[in-house]
């Protein structure tokens, strides 16, 4: 099939067939149909050598870290503390312990909220956030505000989908302390103007945190060069393992930052009558740690890499032109979250069917996407919308699966049209 | 297009889906519930008028859902006129078995029958609350409740 786009040809270097091969699942079926993975968003597949590296951790490796006097503590330690430098060297930073392990996005944004938010801001101070934003990085601030009488605004967004920028302007003032926004809508697709947003909070001597776990995964992100005070993502949308996630927070910002949890791991000394805390990034890393699944996330980090992240960037974006094209082809198909730029991610509504009942169906024909409000309930609101079907694109999807979706609804129409 | 996919989408349900009865708000309401299924979003208020005897003599609804909870609330509406609250709870626990699949080969009284169209839900898991939304709302509504959650 010829495509109407020109980036395709940047893209004739990258084989996804190839990559496709990399990820066991994708040669499954669903419902005796072959796969059409349309939810990496939600969760992305994981390629061999993510599920070697931690099979690997449990067959021949694993020990406790950062504990034990023997040989296989010490070199799983190395290896645990290794994938840190991976990720500092993807994201940009300047040091590893400024790479603190958390479960998820969810946690590390429930991190700042807790150890930032109750240390720096109190009553009347304000957090600015943006409508599109997911539940984690709304629920947070607002147990915060009820806790500490902070105060949250919000800045609209357009129809399209993209930030007001002059509301955004309006929203933040001499109490802005925390401007916590998406680099990347889950439910839109659009990509946030974060240089803008990073350089207009700083100006009113806010601190900015950036929640990546969408666009860590489509676009390129230094944080140096950014500038940001807090970058979040999660593993399990990187191709890597659920369970670990990541928090990027500058030096000086965390060392003030008071601990998050107790517990082994996060101490320096502990007496009964007072204990002193550990250094960074261990300050905030009580407990055993999801080891062979930070190491699993350090192996998808480097597959992600081998790729190159432009190369799939382009892959994706060309492939997104021809997903958007073949709905759009599609009688009574509206789709929701139409910034110019945007990346990876199309919700869409039928003007005779619901969201369920579409997902229900196009399941049966092997289609796997995401129906509902995505965790973004205010942002179906403004909308207008009860809820929306997700097709979101990952690094090995290609065509056959659009073209699976396109067929597939047209068996909705059949039953609904 | 696999037959347990037609099974859950019958005409008869399409056509409550997309034409649902006793669909309008009711001003003297006796009762009145509203329903979430926070998982999909699915949102209805019914609305009962009970008579003296505390027998249903109206039922309606409003809301927004998949068409197999339109099609359950729709029906459902027309059921339960008529019947009492003990009644209604009887032909919710008939229905719910029924879509779960624990009813299998139960007798069932002439009108509850006509809900087997809806049976289909019990090849879905994740469908069954669309199909039971509205009937736990009833029953919140003619409990005096005004809000129920399916989670």
């Amino acid at each position: 099939m010829t495509s109407q786009n020109p980036i395709e040809t940047d893209t004739t270097m990258y084989d996804v067939e190839a990559v496709r091969a990399d990820f066991p699942i994708l040669a499954r079926t669903m419902h005796d149909k072959p796969l059409a993975f349309l939810d990496s968003a939600a969760s992305a597949q994981k390629p061999r050598q993510v599920i070697d590296a931690v099979r690997e951790v449990y067959e021949h490796e694993y020990a406790n870290v950062h504990r034990g006097l023997y040989q296989i503590s010490e070199a799983v330690t190395d290896k645990y503390e290794g994938t840190r430098e991976i990720i500092r060297d993807f994201i940009g930073a300047a040091h590893t312990h400024e790479i603190i392990f958390t479960r998820n996005g969810t946690e590390s944004i429930n991190l700042v909220a807790h150890s930032f938010g109750r240390h720096f801001l109190s009553e009347g101070d304000e957090v600015v956030i943006t409508e599109l934003e997911h539940h984690a990085n709304i629920v947070p601030w607002q147990m915060l505000r009820d806790e500490k009488g902070i105060v949250l605004k919000v800045v609209p967004i357009t129809d399209d989908g993209e930030l007001i920028m002059s509301a955004f302007d309006e929203a933040l003032g001499p109490r802005t302390k925390l401007v916590a926004v998406s680099h990347m809508s889950n439910v839109l697709g659009t990509i946030l103007p974060v240089e803008d947003i990073i350089r207009r909070s700083h100006a009113v001597g806010a601190k900015v945190l950036i929640d990546g776990c969408q666009a860590i995964t489509h676009i390129p992100v230094d944080v140096l060069a950014l500038g940001c005070d807090f970058y979040i993502f999660s593993g399990h949308k990187l191709y890597g393992p659920s369970g670990i996630g990541v928090l990027y927070g500058r030096e000086e910002l965390l060392n003030e930052m008071p601990p998050f949890m107790g517990g082994g791991d996060m101490i320096s000394s502990v007496t009964f009558e007072k204990s002193t805390w550990a250094k960074l990034p261990h300050k905030f890393e009580a407990g055993t740690p999801a080891i062979a699944q930070a190491i699993g996330l350090g192996a998808a980090i480097e597959y992600v890499n081998g790729l190159g992240l432009d190369a799939i960037a382009a892959h994706e974006n060309d492939l997104l032109s021809y997903a958007t094209q073949q709905l759009s082809n599609l009688e009574g198909l509206r789709i929701i979250g139409t910034a110019p730029n945007k990346s990876s991610v199309i919700s869409f509504m039928l003007d005779y069917a619901h969201p369920h009942d579409i997902a229900t169906i196009i399941d049966r024909a092997g289609v796997a996407v995401r129906a509902g409000h995505h965790c973004a309930q205010p942002l179906m609101d403004r909308m207008d919308v009860p809820a929306t079907v997700r097709a979101s694109l990952g690094l090995y999807s290609n065509r056959a699966d659009i073209d699976a979706l396109v067929r597939a609804l047209g068996e909705v129409q059949e039953f609904f049209g | 297009m696999s037959d347990d996919l037609r099974e859950l989408y019958q005409e008869v349900i399409l056509d409550h889906g997309k034409n649902p009865r006793n669909f309008h708000a009711c001003d003297d309401a006796t009762n009145e519930a509203r329903g979430n299924n926070p998982l999909c979003g699915d949102q209805l208020v019914i609305y009962l008028k009970l008579d003296d005897d505390g027998k249903v003599a109206d039922a309606s609804f409003l809301g927004k859902g998949c068409a197999i909870s339109m099609a359950s609330a729709s029906m459902m509406t027309d059921l339960v006129k008529g019947r009492s609250a003990e009644e209604a709870q009887k032909m919710f626990e008939a229905f719910h078995d029924m879509c779960t699949g624990e009813g299998e080969g139960t007798e069932l009284d002439a009108d509850i029958d006509k809900l087997r169209v809806l049976s289909g839900v019990r090849e879905f898991p994740t469908r069954v609350k669309c199909a039971t939304l509205p009937w736990h709302t009833l029953v919140a509504a003619l409990k005096g409740e005004n809000e129920i959650s399916t989670e």
